[in-house]
């Protein structure tokens, strides 16, 4: 069954807040080969302008996780994720994510599309500080639902 | 204008690296079991960290860790990480395609493993100077 368009608006508001910690930014580097200073040492960092270690661009996804796995489960959306494929990532970044943030994310389905016997969901994913809502990076996820073979 | 390519090797181990700094457990990445169950040829890269390793190139490219401004891409192909001490390669491509009204240079950018296209419509939008 298709998935239903009129959830297209529908919104997730923050849950709980993510702190972003030096290691998990040096772990995360690490793990993609970041060895660029600034993902590592915050005197570099603080050199480059920043109160902190600094994230690599993908970083963003580690904190929007368990935010978008809202959506996911949603029972409205009735989605069988053992059909779910990765279809589009997009980052627009205010600034950089930087060890320290406190941040909260608000999901936003975006875009439900059916096509060739696929669904096509788009989340939106708006990361805020939490203490004053100062926007950091803004995230979309499209997510192809196979249909049944 | 056409930038150096960059090369990345991904092994088993890279996935395991990854799938513990990112919290993506799917065991799509790491269990050859689970893999070819639900039908793919064997464990898969994380599509975060295929993206996540073309962001690396472009950082490179615009010479700055924190320059970019934007970044997408869309995931293709698999990317098939065999049970070895090679793993496999990914070559990430990128081509300077102008300048935006406000002064961002935007990068299109490939990547290729296997031979096959693994990114599609990749692109980014960078500040070079700061």
């Amino acid at each position: 069954m298709p998935m239903d368009p009129s959830l297209v608006g529908r919104s997730y508001p923050p849950g709980g807040t993510y702190l972003v910690g030096r290691e998990k930014i040096r772990e995360f580097a690490a793990a993609i080969g970041a060895s660029d200073a600034v993902h590592h040492d915050p005197d570099a960092a603080r050199k480059a302008g920043y109160a902190d270690v600094v994230a690599p661009p993908t970083f963003p996804v580690a904190v929007t996780m368990s935010s978008s796995e809202r959506v996911i489960s949603d029972p409205d959306l009735a989605i069988d994720y053992s059909r779910v494929v990765h279809g589009d990532q997009r980052f627009r970044y205010v600034r950089p994510v930087v060890a320290g943030d406190e941040l909260v994310c608000t999901d936003t389905i975006e875009e439900i599309m059916s096509r060739g016997g696929h669904d096509f969901l788009t989340v939106r994913t708006e990361v805020a500080t939490a203490a004053t809502g100062e926007p950091v990076v803004t995230v979309w996820m499209k997510l192809v639902v196979r249909g049944e073979d | 204008m056409e930038l150096t390519p960059q090369r990345f090797r991904v092994t088993r181990a890279d996935l395991v690296r990854y799938a513990g700094a990112s919290g993506d457990f799917n065991p799509i990445h790491w269990s050859d079991r689970f893999a070819t169950g639900v039908g793919l040829p064997g464990v898969i890269a994380h599509g975060m960290l295929t993206m996540a390793l073309a962001g690396r190139a472009v950082t490179q490219w615009a010479g700055s860790a924190d320059a970019v401004v934007e970044y997408s891409v869309r995931f293709t192909r698999p990317v098939v990480v065999p049970d070895d001490d090679e793993g496999t390669e990914i070559e990430v491509t990128g081509v300077v395609k102008g300048t935006t009204e406000d002064g961002l240079t935007r990068i299109d950018v490939t990547a290729v493993s296997g031979g096959e296209k693994v990114l599609s419509q990749a692109r980014a939008l960078v500040r070079t100077s700061r």
